[in-house]
């Protein structure tokens, strides 16, 4: 994928413009974000189609929505786009969202202050991320697939049982502030998404605990080797995934102001398909979030558009499988 | 420093289970040495090296370091101490970049609010130069190691082996995989790095690559030591005698 795309790439731009040698480092720079860079064209390309197809597309109102819709999944994503890079997976991201949501609502119904209900949801998260972390880390060394599956689980089913199957409604508007409200015109669910996005941006690209995390999913004994802690890399990755979870869960529920305990049901099939369009390997240690980004962003844009021109939703599905399936073999690796 | 080793491995022996797989065997590298130790399968060669490396731990025998008896527990202490292992594998992180492989687990960073912020720019830097005096030439460090070839991915393990304090490199059959050109590249960076202070022990099958790179040999068959020559004083006929048991064990065979 990368090597081929790219290697094509930079010896088309080496054989033309032999001495530019500033067009060179771009072209060395393009072949190793090529993923991204197609994810990114395909998603304007995508734009534009919508742009000639529908007057409503590129409004402000309507391109506002779409970054308000996407972010739910588009934060979600992020903590995915974690675990997959350990060489890992989140499938409980999903119920850990109902989950985490449904415990900041019960406090802020019994009339708990605002921000430690928040700060409630973000530990609820953590815990079931630390949950998951600990499971696949510790002795009994449970591959992530099933020990996310056993925490997806639990966390639906506590979620069930603390609200008996009911959804919980009347939550204070000071909290429908966060699902309502908007910052110099921009709804706040994005600018939360935008905020995450850069803290794990920087995380991942600039720090040494984030770099570790594509160490230990590109190769973790060579990893261990080197003296790196494998284990608490990807303990502190599920932990993450887990508050992402929390976070959208929040915004989630503040956009309905209520919890319904079905809340985030498939949602991690969702935050898997970002990250897979986005250049995330499946193996580990590849990718990065930015491509999760554009890949959420695709799909939001693509369920926007789809239902601007009246696609009925069955169809929508399977034009996003559709979508998957050719996005991820049109820039997979070769086998070899 | 006259006359002492580097490193000196007295007397090894190790079994597994009911298997002999060194029975005191000694061995010893110098000060600015490539030492060879050629041998045919199960001849134990490996098994010494692990034992050299950290990797495992003798049953009997002794290890002395620069002239000082030393326990070497584990493969970090072992590195702590300047011994380095280059992995069959390479241990390398194929999806990351060269620069990213070479400070793995020892990266620069500055510490700002008690997060470790990468200082990207100054390894960089010190991975070119690095390279450039081990007359390694890598067309980008920033690509991923992956899209490296066999030859330029050997020399990066080497590379990084060498990077930190090392005094010495032990490498299992560097050029078992590559072609001749490939080979060519790595075994003038294993002959250039006595220059820069160091000490190598090279396991290999392949003695002409032996009688390019070493400075001397010891052989071993099934357990034992049977024969240790200064390269310029044999021949790799005298040394294929030696490694099939045609020739008989010299006195110095420990």
């Amino acid at each position: 994928m990368e090597k081929d795309e790219g290697m094509r790439v930079s010896a088309l731009v080496r054989a033309v413009l032999r001495r530019r040698s500033t067009l060179l480092r771009v072209a060395s720079v393009a072949s190793r974000h090529a993923r991204v860079l197609v994810a990114s064209a395909g998603l304007l390309l995508m734009c534009l189609a919508l742009t000639l197809m529908s007057p409503y597309f590129l409004t402000v109102p309507n391109v506002l929505n779409v970054l308000r819709q996407a972010s739910i999944i588009a934060i979600l994503s992020v903590g995915m786009t974690y675990a997959i890079l350990t060489g890992g997976i989140d499938l409980s991201v999903g119920s850990v969202l109902a989950f985490s949501s449904v415990v900041s609502a019960v406090l802020m119904k019994s009339n708990f202050p605002l921000v430690p209900s928040l700060a409630a949801a973000l530990c609820t998260g953590a815990l079931c991320g630390a949950v998951s972390g600990a499971l696949i880390i510790g002795r009994m060394r449970m591959p992530p697939f099933i020990s996310t599956l056993a925490t997806m689980s639990i966390a639906r089913g506590l979620t069930m049982v603390i609200t008996g199957g009911m959804p919980i409604y009347g939550l204070p508007s000071t909290f429908a502030y966060i699902g309502a409200g908007y910052v110099l015109g921009i709804p706040v669910p994005v600018v939360i998404m935008a905020v995450v996005y850069l803290l794990a941006c920087f995380d991942l690209a600039l720090t040494r605990s984030g770099v570790y995390h594509y160490a230990v999913g590109g190769n973790e004994e060579a990893a261990r080797l080197a003296g790196i802690d494998t284990r608490a890399v990807k303990l502190r990755a599920y932990v993450i995934s887990g508050i992402t979870a929390a976070i959208s869960g929040l915004v989630l529920a503040s956009r309905i102001t209520s919890v319904e305990p079905l809340s985030g049901l498939g949602y991690e099939l969702d935050a898997i398909a970002s990250a897979v369009i986005g250049g995330v390997s499946l193996s580990g240690g590849e990718g990065s979030v930015l491509g999760t980004l554009i890949g959420a962003l695709i799909m939001g844009v693509l369920r926007n558009g789809l239902n601007l021109l009246d696609v009925s939703t069955y169809w929508q599905q399977v034009v996003i499988g559709v979508v998957i399936a050719v996005t991820v073999s049109l820039a997979a690796p070769p086998k070899k | 420093m006259d006359g002492q080793y580097l490193l000196e491995l007295r007397h090894i022996t190790k079994s597994f289970g009911g298997v002999r797989a060194l029975q005191g065997v000694s061995v010893a590298v110098g000060f600015r040495e490539v030492l060879a130790i050629v041998g045919d399968n199960g001849a134990g060669k490996s098994t010494l090296m692990k034992i050299a490396s950290g990797a495992l731990a003798p049953d009997d025998g002794e290890t002395w370091l620069e002239g000082r008896p030393i326990v070497i527990r584990n493969p970090r202490h072992a590195a702590a101490l300047g011994i380095q292992m280059v992995y069959q594998d390479l241990a390398l992180v194929d999806c990351l970049d060269v620069v990213t492989n070479l400070y793995l687990g020892r990266e620069h960073c500055w510490r700002f609010c008690g997060i470790d912020v990468l200082r990207r720019r100054d390894m960089e830097e010190n991975t070119k130069r690095h390279l450039k005096q081990l007359g390694v030439d890598l067309p980008d460090v920033r690509t991923a190691v992956r899209n490296l070839s066999g030859g330029q991915r050997q020399v990066t393990a080497i590379s990084r082996a060498v990077f930190w304090g090392t005094k010495l490199v032990i490498m299992d059959e560097p050029t078992a995989a590559l072609g001749v050109r490939e080979s060519g590249t790595v075994n003038q960076l294993i002959r250039s790095l006595p220059q820069q202070d160091l000490s190598v022990i090279v396991i290999s099958h392949n003695l002409e690559h032996v009688f390019h790179i070493a400075d001397r040999v010891v052989v071993l068959r099934q357990g034992k030591k049977v024969g240790e020559r200064l390269i310029k004083e044999t021949c790799p006929e005298e040394v294929v005698r030696m490694i099939t048991g045609a020739e008989p064990p010299t006195e110095d065979a420990a």
